[in-house]
């Protein structure tokens, strides 16, 4: 198929048509509009449902409701619409049913700003809503790699059982590149889904339901999602290493981050600094033995974020304090520059790996 | 030998948890036996709220949900989304419908949503210990509203049916109330009603159930049906708020 010309939110909207998604509920909110604006005309030519919400509780509301009747269906927002779903994500997490999630993050606290952020970051892979739940999360950091997370996303809710969330920012959702998409998923021929509540013909019902009233069943449920998690971090872990193998200093980024931070290595390069990135494209569950592999002789690592530093701390966590780990971040929407990396790469050489 | 009295289909044998006296059990009754009758049990999906009937879902025998608190309507809307032939409804109380889940029910309802709310009116927060309702009367005492609801403090106790009868999308919304057989009969008449509503996809139906607490009331079984009808139906007037002209007729 020929590659097109398209903005990373419209682009996100298509890949999910593709992966067979054919119901969608949202509330607007910048810097994801372009993906609903796509949804509200492309879904209705295909038989597919657009509903505009009246909140995004609402919304993720109605996506327990598609999700637990058997559809694939997803829903997405930017970082305070995402804090309003959080309830929602728990109760479809603890109902174990699957569904996407996007948040195209802002900057923030609070009503923060309307540029890119990577803020969200604890929220979207420690759980963010309550109880003991994980989402599994991607981090693409091009167009074409949302399509392609888009549809391995939807592979992985129904696989697991359990809500995906693709996490961007809102540099991704509006630059342009181009694309190729999949084949067209038919949703009639996808594996049925035998669990869902779709009326109990010829059998027992159904029930879509996180409330287990007696604590013994209650842990049982949760020993059964931590096992479901723990075979992802078997499975599911993704990332990509760029020059590391001798690298003597490795930057971690994920999304935009990563993209800079791969200029700044090759600059580095250009001036004779051994530097490499490792960028995780799973979030949740974390790459870990590719990290460790990836910064094996490593004298220090930098990481680097559009936040004041919280990707860091699974950094440091999972090369479990080895290696000196240093931070540089930008925050409210200001996106690092290449330049800014390249020199604190070229201070973090000459100090030799100083500890963190 | 003739049954005369057995369990509709629509309901499992699950004990319920209900007090001596509760009328949550007889507006469960009538639910499943309008199922039964409109012969649409393996069609049909349910959503229990979080409130006394948040177990609902083990008491009906048809596929059922448990929604988050207030947000019933917005599940049941994803589900007749992805199944507009299936019959879909929502069973809430007062606390789940008329506070937290307010902007669910309107919505739902201005959309027209084709599916029919159960909407169990007993002017308190029964689950969690008395507690004061938007729908709790003046003067009516609660456990967080030691001396009675007090206008001046609490404000005014919320007619839904009313507000929701405005709503064009709204296609039948009537009050009823149990504390009486004759009142139970007009009850299950328009339970069907909003069922068969839902049917002709003629648009959101409701019947909003008057309904007594006797537990979190301080009252006995039979003095909190008195207590119903001396009180809260003259501020809850009963009857059809709004319905499709056939109907009416
Ligand atoms: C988000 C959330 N807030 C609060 C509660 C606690 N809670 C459980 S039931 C309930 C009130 C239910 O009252 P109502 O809807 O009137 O139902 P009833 O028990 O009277 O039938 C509350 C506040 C909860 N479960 N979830
Ligand atoms: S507390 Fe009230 S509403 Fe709840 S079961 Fe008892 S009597 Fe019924
Ligand atoms: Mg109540």
């Amino acid at each position: 198929m020929a590659k097109v010309l398209m903005k990373g939110n419209e682009a996100l909207g298509e890949a999910a048509i593709r992966a067979g998604c054919r119901f969608f509920f949202g509330y607007p909110i910048t810097p994801q509009s372009e993906l609903p604006h796509y949804l509200a005309k492309r879904l209705p030519e295909i038989g597919g449902v657009f509903l505009q919400a009246e909140s995004e509780v609402a919304a993720i509301n109605m996506v327990y409701g598609a999700a637990g009747a058997g559809a694939r269906v997803m829903t997405s927002s930017s970082s305070p619409g995402v804090s309003l779903k959080m309830e929602g994500i728990s109760y479809i997490a603890g109902a174990e049913l699957p569904c996407v999630i996007v948040n195209m993050q802002r900057g923030g606290p609070g009503l923060g700003s309307i540029q890119p952020g990577q803020s969200d970051y604890f929220q979207a892979v420690k759980g963010g809503g309550h109880g003991d739940y994980r989402l599994l999360v991607l981090a693409p950091a091009s167009i074409q790699e949302m399509v392609d997370l888009m549809g391995l996303a939807f592979a992985l809710a129904d696989k697991y059982r359990n809500p995906v969330m693709i996490l961007g920012d809102g540099t991704l959702g509006q630059m342009m590149e181009p694309v190729e998409f999949p084949e067209m998923i038919d949703p009639d021929k996808l594996p049925s889904k035998p669990w869902a509540a779709r009326g109990a013909k010829g059998r027992e019902p159904n029930i879509i339901n996180s409330l287990y009233l007696n604590p013994l069943e209650l842990e049982e449920h949760n020993l059964k999602l931590q096992a479901k998690y723990a075979q992802m971090a078997e499975e599911e872990t993704r990332s990509e290493s760029y020059y590391t193998d001798d690298a003597e200093i490795v930057l971690v980024g994920y999304g935009s981050s990563a993209r800079v931070c791969k200029a700044a290595v090759d600059q580095a390069r250009q001036q004779g600094i051994k530097a490499g990135l490792f960028r995780p494209i799973t979030l949740f569950p974390f790459p870990k033995a590719e990290i460790q592999a990836a910064c094996r002789q490593a004298k220090s690592v930098l990481t680097v974020e559009m936040s004041m530093g919280q990707l860091v701390e699974d950094v440091r966590y999972n090369l479990e304090f080895k290696v000196p780990v240093h931070f540089y971040g930008r925050a409210g929407g200001m996106v690092p520059t290449t330049r800014a990396v390249v020199s604190k790469i070229t201070e973090l050489v000459q100090e030799g790996g100083r500890s963190a | 030998m003739i049954t005369v009295f057995e369990r509709p289909k629509s309901l499992t044998p699950a004990k319920t948890h209900y007090c001596p006296g509760c009328t949550h059990g007889i507006i469960h009754r009538l639910v499943a036996e309008v199922i039964d009758e409109l012969g649409v049990r393996e069609e049909t999906i349910g959503i229990a709220p979080v409130g006394c009937s948040v177990l609902a879902y083990n008491y009906f025998n048809v596929d059922m949900y448990e929604a988050a608190h207030g947000r019933a309507p917005a599940v049941a809307t994803g589900i007749k989304r992805v199944h507009p032939d299936k019959v879909v409804f929502t069973y809430q109380g007062d606390g789940d419908l008329a506070a937290i889940g307010t902007a669910e029910i309107i919505h739902a309802a201005a959309r027209g949503e084709k599916i029919t709310t159960i909407f169990v009116n007993n002017a308190i927060y029964g689950m969690t210990g008395g507690q004061m309702a938007p729908t709790t009367l003046i003067g009516q005492t609660a456990t967080t509203a030691p001396n009675g609801r007090d206008p001046e403090v609490q404000g005014y106790p919320i007619r839904m049916s009313e507000i929701l009868a405005t709503m064009p999308g709204a296609a039948y919304i009537a009050r009823v109330s149990v504390h009486n057989p004759q009142e139970v009969a007009k009850a299950k008449k328009a339970v069907k009603t909003a069922f068969q509503v839902q049917l002709e996809r003629k648009g959101f139906a409701m019947v909003e159930v008057l309904s007594s607490c006797p537990t979190n009331w301080g009252l006995t079984p039979l003095k909190a049906l008195e207590w119903l009808k001396d009180n809260m139906i003259p501020y809850y007037p009963l009857g059809v708020q709004k319905a499709p002209e056939e109907v009416k007729a």
